[in-house]
């Protein structure tokens, strides 16, 4: 099963490697990363997607509080969260397909950002459902070049 | 620990490191010079630190680990950039596997060249990542105080193990450095000291209420010199003990209470015990595969299992704990200690005792290795240390040897390090220079660091070498012999050296013994005779280590009970 864990960790050279490295020596499996410095600048927060049953996870988590460089590790996945892709995807148009794809761009609320005679570049935002949805209706368009950052998630708080 | 002076200013970056290692109480560097930490070197004259010069930096660390498993400090090793730096891997590798608290310190060249792959370059910190607690790379000298404080906490407390700090060369030889406060720096540091209330009043519940429970101590009694505490616990409810490779000393081996090491090569009592009790208290251990024989999930499969260690992530690894406890074993057990009720365990000592047998009767005119052990046992003092290598020896060494107190049995377990034993007997002599160090080792093993014979010789360290010579790599052997249909393969050593010649070359006095009514004679020789010695023992290659419980096997099935 996936989980999605935040990892909290100082915003030092090197420490990527040291998350990654334990990743690649204890035989876990990223799905996704991302990592980008916080509202704190000496801070970086790691979204990790990470494929495994509930003794690997615990095992994962225990070993990266294990760091000395990592201040925090949550698992999310029974949390209720937002989450968040966000993808680039470059496709081939024609003239008798243009008007189609706009339309498609539309109903997943993406929005284009490049445009060129023979392709559009279009920037899709959600959950990895919906970029997977959009990404196959457009697929027999002729896709080009695809980009997705991988997953970034946040609890919810009570409003 | 030397109190902490105030100073503003100091002449170099290396001046620093050394006045900074002095503040934690550091005595003695094992170090190895070169160009990357001439400033190192040269500012080691102007200090009050012993260093002690190997004739290669594997026995540096090994040293300085072996340092630290005798004292309980924290040992310090030195070596330069490059091939220095990555000679000290082995030894990393050795002390980050048994938890033993170092701090390595390895030249690096100049920041203006890192990355460009000059002369005597090599990322240390990267290659090391895996078998370090920590590591540094100091890019301004005047953080060299924080840092070396933070490596000796980070190095010596929860679970310890080795930190490495990688030093510039310009870092060094700044000169006029104005440190910043030595202050801790760590937010996100954190470890595990007592353990949590209500389970410790569970563990205290399942142990009442056990019919047939064991004691399984491992290398973390030890570190938290918890050894008192555990006797004490042990005498209240009179449960048996089963230590590992690491927990040799947790408990004197004499105790009534003591059955031995448990698994691969465990004594027939304590396999059978662990096999067959409802609880299995596992304290300071990670069920490592030589005690499961790699079977977590049919170890002690009929017991509860109470697991109390320093490192939440040892807990549920290999085996699932009913009652897990983080925390240091010493509080732990003082606090399972206040509460406990002795459980009922008459009948269950009744079956253990079918299962203490006397072993059989040796033929009492060959020279075996349990034979030299045993004698040893007898002639050494109570506080001798025993510092082995790997292989047979080793073995041999940890089921016959009466180890009485914690820190006196120093050996590689969880790595299992040939070439570890005379450099750990160095270390260990130079920790404890009163006490009779005995190395116990093989032909093979021994040749992998023979050349620190001369360390011995200029260090004045009067350590007893007891060389099982067999002529073959014994365990490999024993292997082939056992599981390969005796097809032996590359463990013939057949041109070995004469072994009294090489320790005449380096000024050491040998003596070969080749009769089982030698013995006696050649340890007392060894034992008075003031400086360093080598008895070489001739023994059969056909010797092997029982009992064996070969890999995959449940620990009840026993070859050569």
């Amino acid at each position: 099963m996936q989980h999605t864990l935040v990892v909290l960790v100082e915003n030092n050279p090197g420490v990527l490697t040291r998350v990654a490295g334990l990743f690649a020596r204890r035989a876990y499996n990223i799905s996704s990363l991302t990592v980008c410095q916080t509202e704190n600048p000496a801070i970086s927060r790691m979204t990790i997607v990470v494929d495994g049953d509930d003794t690997v996870i615990e095992q994962v988590m225990k070993q990266l509080h294990k760091l000395v460089v990592v201040h925090k590790v949550l698992d999310l996945t029974e949390e209720t969260v937002v989450e968040r892709e966000l993808a680039l995807v470059r496709v081939k148009v024609k003239s008798d397909t243009r008007l189609e794809i706009l339309q498609i761009v539309d109903v997943f609320r993406g929005r284009v950002v490049d445009m060129g005679r023979t392709n559009l570049t279009v920037e899709l935002t959600g959950d990895a459902e919906k970029i997977d949805a959009f990404v196959r209706t457009i697929r027999p368009f002729g896709l080009m070049e695809l980009v997705r950052t991988g997953k970034i998630a946040m609890t919810r708080l009570d409003s | 620990m030397a109190k902490e002076k105030e100073k503003t200013t100091y002449s170099t970056g290396a001046a620093l490191l050394l006045e900074s290692l002095v503040n934690q109480g550091v005595e003695i560097i094992f170090g190895y010079p070169g160009g990357a930490v001439l400033p190192i070197y040269d500012a080691l004259l102007n200090t009050s630190i012993r260093h002690v010069l190997p004739r290669h930096e594997q026995t540096a660390v090994h040293a300085a680990d072996a340092y630290a498993r005798v004292s309980g400090e924290v040992g310090v090793c030195l070596a330069t950039s490059g091939p220095g730096a990555t000679n000290l891997v082995t030894g990393i590798a050795t002390a980050y596997m048994d938890s033993v608290p170092i701090v390595v310190l390895t030249g690096q060249v100049p920041t203006s060249l890192l990355g460009t792959d000059s002369f005597q370059e090599v990322d240390i910190a990267g290659i090391t990542l895996p078998i370090t607690k920590h590591s540094y790379i100091v890019k301004d000298p005047r953080d060299i105080p924080r840092i070396v404080k933070e490596a000796f906490h980070i190095a010596s407390t929860g679970r310890p193990g080795p930190v490495l700090i990688d030093l510039p060369k310009n870092v060094l030889a700044e000169e006029n450095v104005v440190p910043k406060p030595a202050e801790l720096d760590l937010p996100s540091y954190k470890f595990f000291t007592k353990g949590n209330a209500g389970q410790i009043e569970e563990a205290v519940r399942v142990i009442k209420e056990s019919e047939r429970p064991v004691l399984y101590a491992g290398g973390g009694v030890i570190t938290a010199e918890a050894s008192e505490v555990l006797q004490e616990v042990v005498e209240i409810t009179n449960i048996p003990v089963v230590t590992t490779l690491m927990g040799i000393g947790s408990m004197p081996s004499d105790h009534p209470n003591v059955l031995g090491m448990v698994g691969m090569h465990g004594t027939v009592a304590a396999n059978h015990a662990v096999n067959d009790c409802d609880l299995l208290i596992a304290v300071g251990v990670r069920f490592d595969d030589r005690v499961t024989s790699g079977l977590g999930q049919r170890f002690a499969t009929n017991a509860k299992i109470i697991h109390i260690d320093v490192d939440p992530a040892e807990i549920g690894k290999v085996v699932r704990a009913h009652v897990p406890i983080v925390g240091s074993a010493k509080l732990v057990l003082e606090e399972i200690k206040e509460n406990l009720t002795p459980p009922k365990c008459e009948e269950w000592w009744t079956r253990i005792r079918t299962w203490i047998e006397e072993k059989p009767q040796e033929d009492p005119n060959i020279l075996t290795p349990q034979a030299i052990i045993k004698e040893l046992g007898n002639i050494a003092k109570d506080d001798a240390i025993v510092t082995t290598d790997v292989g047979q020896h080793q073995m041999w060494a940890a089921q016959g040897y009466p180890v009485k107190n914690p820190r006196h049995f120093i050996t590689s377990a969880g790595l299992g390090t040939m070439g570890f034993g005379l450099p750990a007997a160095i270390g260990a002599q130079i920790a404890a220079p009163d006490k009779q160090v005995f190395l116990v080792t093989g032909d093979g093993s021994f040749q992998m660091s023979i050349q620190e014979l001369a360390t011995t010789v200029q260090c004045d360290l009067p350590v007893k070498i007891i060389l099982m010579n067999n002529g073959v790599l014994g365990m490999v052997r024993q292997l082939q012999k056992l599981f390969l249909d005796e097809r032996y393969s590359q463990i013939q050593l057949k041109d070995n050296p004469d072994f009294i010649k090489v320790a005449e070359a380096y000024g050491i006095k040998g003596i070969r013994v080749t009769e089982v009514s030698q013995i006696r004679q050649a340890l007392e020789d060894a034992i008075n005779h003031p400086g360093p010695i080598l008895l070489d023992f001739i023994i059969s290659e056909d010797e092997v280590v029982t009992p064996m419980v070969p890999p995959g096997k449940k620990l009840t099935e026993m070859l050569g009970r």
